[in-house]
């Protein structure tokens, strides 16, 4: 490599510095700089000046380890004053500071970092159900009571998760856990709702929050709603977070009166945990759906139970409009979003019309079960808050799409004669569910029943709500078992042939 | 007021805010592909948590000291012919650029060939072994060769006795940890082989305590080293620790002279000492069954390997890559040979990469900025299961290290531990070419994930969860 003297460059700066890692991005920019065939700024350490001797340039003598060496060697088109000018930039901005201040603190990436920013509270998990376990498990670890929102979680994975949560004394609620109250504060899918006596353990996120809705009319608070997932009382998992949400309660002296609202639960899992409550401080009523010899056939009358063991008066449940008159057809078809909803109103179904076929999505028996179109010659209930129909979907009381789809052809079948709706209101669900559903009910000749399930303190403004669906010609109640008997009622107009 | 912490869907945070209750989101995003039933699996190990507990509890009740200076023949057992190398184990046939000419540099200083040129003959026909560092509770930085006459620094957990040991650190450039071989490297191991090890054991055993150097490493943290690609303030802090008695040991005083400007002279010669102190304590958490703790990561040049407290002394492996950053002279990304090394000991416990955030003076080397570099900190703690309260980060609020790093978590959230390195030249001879950045190979976590699924299941801890 033979050049010029006039083409190279080789300069001690006495008194500058900057750290080893500076000087080698200096070094790198320097040589993107026009003219430059290559550079190199350097404290003239013995290694640098090695190196600087191996890139050809003559470090000068008298050079210490204090000094800066700055040299370059110019293209056949470089400019030194140019190229020293451009240098001299580079160390200046490499001097300053970079912009931008602070730095924004990420979020965290998994449940068990976030706990550790935040030493207390409960945990929310509502990913996609396949990864639900593990986020679940971290808070089970940390003996952080969580709800688990996530449907689609099995089983094995359920149970895994509750037996852990038994060593670490977390309360596992879930999985598929619409709505719980805990410490005042809704999630999931909660009403507003004032703090009072009741405490409600639930295997149903919808029946909680008929529960709360109604007490709510009749002017009755909750200390808390645990839930507990909807398979908490099957033989499986054989009610082990029931067994804890009910001692939480029980040891909580707000607690006037616990109500354990379940789906039909496996009867030795019934029977245990009457034991179990029989042994607590705390009166618990069951309202466990299709156990009437509980006392209690359905949601309505379990909370007039409630309300009677509390010493309060019953009120009569609100009715808003009045359904179409019936116009043919000869079924009744019911179309929900909470899946308990739909339970109580097929076992109402079954009690008044014990030989009327039913259909549904969430049968009773197999024989009663449904075809993927979601329609049959019988009385229909489709639950599209079912794991089956929100793979890859919102649930119904966020994204009403699904169920208006089924609604239109559902309006529009000869064999329709009355269709039942819920419409299910606090927080975390549609933030106007009748700004979509109402003018879809404009368009039905059909008698249409609504369940309005909200409370007055709700974010979508119960009044409104109600007094658009009414306008759109649909009956409303509060009750979805009244709404249920009201539908059964008006198929009495049509189907005399089935009656 | 009861706080929650949310992880999924906005909606449903949303609405926990609009009830004026303190919210923390979680950024969930979906595990590395393929990962999901093993993270079940190992999530549903009842042995995990308390595994991991014990296993942090393990490392970070280690205290190193500095004990002895001695021969690796002596305190290894290493005969003529027997090398260890950094990294997981291999052959020569694999060994890359820059192992090799270590090997060579060593195979000449031993004596056992005239000219290291003559070596690589020699390996290929078998006539000397080569066996990891890491499988003689020795570490080495860069190509880590350790052959019997090279002195080791010997570490010890005063508490149970277990020793750690690690060459003593060349300094900068042409040297045989980075591949270079020529006459002033070996020149230069002749020395510390007659003058520096012996010195050093001499002030080693008249020092009245022995060097605390995990405590060194506490108090360099709070100087701006992060104990990897800057160790200034614990290389003088050991040098304040030895000078008294190095000076009164009776030894030539133009040695001693020698001795300290060589030791004052070379920034890096801590790092020999850090790595040690990190295995030690990492040492602490092996063979904890169900633990899912990584306790070693290390290159040899050509794989990147780690083990984990749980699956014993397997190492999974990958291709090492090759890192990012900045050049020595004319030295471009072409010329640096992939990642190599046992220095990411030092990531493994903590420090290096992973307390990036303490060392503004190098963060050019993680993309140019300060914020990036407490960022770079923050975002370690994502994948580990502890903070180090001894070793703790001023401008973090004094936060500890992050420590453990959990094999679930890199596979949940991707994010892969962030290993600050040297960069060897590809070719054997060459030297160091750059500093910079690497991560190892993503797949090696999947697979240590899927070992620690399969010993649950073995172990009937877990039965099928799907």
């Amino acid at each position: 490599m033979t050049v010029l003297g006039a083409r190279e460059h080789v300069e001690l700066r006495s008194g500058a510095y900057a750290d080893s890692v500076t000087l080698l991005d200096v070094s790198r920019r320097a040589q993107q700089l026009p003219g430059v065939a290559a550079a190199q700024v350097a404290m003239a350490t013995p290694l640098n000046v090695e190196v600087l001797a191996s890139m050809g340039f003559q470090v000068p003598v008298e050079a210490t380890p204090n000094d800066m060496v700055l040299a370059v060697r110019l293209t056949d088109e470089g400019e030194l004053a140019a190229v020293l000018d451009g240098i001299a930039g580079i160390l200046a901005a490499a001097a300053r500071r970079p912009e931008g201040g602070a730095a924004e603190v990420a979020p965290a990436r998994t449940t068990a970092s976030a706990l550790r920013q935040a030493p207390d509270g409960v945990v929310l998990v509502s990913v996609p159900g396949e990864h639900a376990f593990v986020e679940a498990m971290d808070a089970v670890d940390a003996g952080r009571d969580v709800m688990v929102f996530s449907d689609n979680v099995t089983v094995a994975e359920e149970i895994a998760l509750k037996r852990a949560a038994a060593r670490t004394g977390s309360l596992m609620m879930g999985p598929d856990c619409g709505t719980a109250v805990v410490d005042g504060i809704g999630l999931g899918f909660a009403n507003v709702v004032p703090p009072g006596p009741v405490g409600i353990v639930a295997a149903s996120g919808t029946g909680t929050q008929q529960l709360l809705t109604l007490l709510d009319h009749a002017g009755v608070g909750v200390t808390a709603a645990l839930g507990v997932g909807g398979r908490d009382l099957s033989a499986e998992v054989g009610g082990l977070s029931t067994r804890v949400a009910l001692q939480r309660l029980d040891a909580d002296p707000r607690v006037e009166l616990v109500v354990l609202v379940s789906k039909p639960p496996a009867a030795e899992v019934a029977d245990a945990l009457r034991e179990t409550a029989g042994g607590l401080r705390t009166p618990v009523q069951f309202a466990l759906l299709g156990e009437p010899a509980a006392g209690a056939s359905d949601l309505t009358t379990a909370v007039e139970a409630v309300l009677r063991a509390l010493g309060r008066e019953v009120p009569t449940w609100p009715v808003h409009g009045t359904a179409r008159p019936a116009s043919g057809g000869r079924w009744l078809r019911g179309l929900f979003a909470g899946g308990t909803l739909c339970d109580e109103a097929m076992l109402i179904a079954r009690g008044v019309e014990p030989h009327a076929p039913i259909r549904s999505n969430i049968p009773f028996t197999p024989e009663e079960a449904i075809g993927p179109d979601l329609t049959a010659a019988a009385h229909t209930f489709v639950d599209f808050g079912d794991d089956a129909l929100t793979v890859g979907r919102a649930h119904p009381m966020i994204d009403p799409t699904l169920r208006l789809e089924h609604l239109r052809r559902a309006a529009t079948d000869p064999e329709t004669a009355v269709l039942l709706l819920d419409v299910v209101l606090g927080h975390g669900a549609d933030p106007d569910p009748a700004a979509t559903l109402a003018p879809a009910l404009a368009q039905v000749d059909r008698p249409v029943v609504v369940s309005l399930v909200g409370s007055a303190g709700d974010p979508q403004d119960l009044d409104r709500q109600r007094a658009a669906l009414v306008e759109a010609g649909a009956e409303v109640h509060l009750s979805n078992a009244a709404a249920t008997r009201r539908a059964i009622d008006l198929l009495g107009d049509t189907t005399e042939d089935v009656r | 007021m009861t706080a929650v912490v949310t992880t999924g869907v906005p909606l449903l945070a949303d609405a926990v805010d609009a009830q004026g209750v303190p919210v923390t989101r979680v950024d969930w995003r979906p595990p590395m592909p393929g990962t999901r039933d093993d993270l079940a699996t190992v999530a549903a190990d009842p042995l995990r948590a308390d595994a991991n507990r014990r296993a942090v509890e393990a490392v970070l009740g280690v205290t190193a000291s500095l004990v002895d200076v001695a021969p690796a023949s002596e305190v290894l057992g290493l005969e003529a012919g027997q090398f260890l190398h950094a990294g997981p184990p291999i052959t020569w046939e694999r060994a890359s650029g820059p192992l090799r000419g270590g090997l060579m540099a060593a195979a000449a200083f031993e004596g056992l060939v005239d000219d290291p040129e003559d070596a690589p003959a020699r390996f290929e026909r078998g006539d000397f072994t080569l066996e990891p560092c890491h499988h003689h509770s020795a570490v080495g930085p860069m190509a880590g060769v350790v052959s019997p006459s090279m002195w080791m620094f010997v570490l010890e957990d005063r508490a149970s006795g277990r020793r750690t040991f690690c060459s003593l650190n060349e300094g900068l450039g042409k040297v045989l940890r980075y591949g270079a071989y020529e006459p002033s490297v070996l020149t230069r191991l002749r020395w510390m082989r007659d003058v520096l090890g012996p010195l050093l054991r001499r002030a080693v055993a008249g020092t009245p305590e022995p060097v605390d150097v995990t405590g060194i490493l506490t108090q360099m943290l709070q100087m701006g080293d992060e104990a990897h690609n800057r160790n200034r303030a614990g290389t003088l802090m050991l040098l304040r620790d030895l000078s008294p008695a190095l000076v009164s040991c009776g030894a030539d005083p133009a040695d001693v002279a020698e001795v300290l400007r060589f030791v004052g002279g070379n920034d890096h010669f801590f790092l020999n000492l850090a790595m040690p102190a990190c295995k030690l304590a990492l040492d602490a958490a092996r063979g904890i069954e169900g633990a899912t703790m990584v306790v070693a990561m290390a290159r040899n040049g050509t794989d990147f390997g780690i083990q984990v407290a749980g699956t014993g002394d397997e190492w999974f492996t990958g291709p090492a890559q090759v890192p990012e950053g900045l050049f020595l002279g004319d030295f471009g990304p072409d010329d640096a040979n992939p990642d190599i090394g046992d220095s990411a000991i030092t990531e493994t416990a903590g420090i290096g990469g992973f307390a990036m955030a303490t060392a503004p003076a190098i963060v050019r080397l993680v993309g140019g900025s300060v914020p990036d570099a407490l960022a770079a900190t923050r975002r370690m703690h994502e994948i580990c299961l502890a903070e180090n309260p001894r070793w703790s980060i001023p401008v973090l609020e004094f936060q500890g290290v992050p420590t453990g790093i959990d094999v679930t978590r890199v596979c949940r959230t991707g994010i892969l531990p962030q290993i600050n390195t040297g960069m060897a030249g590809k070719v054997a001879g060459t030297g160091q070419v750059g500093a910079g950045l690497v991560t190892p190979p993503a797949e090696v976590f999947p697979a240590a994930l899927a070992r620690l699924a399969e010993l649950a299941r073995s172990r009937g801890a877990v039965t099928d969860l799907r």
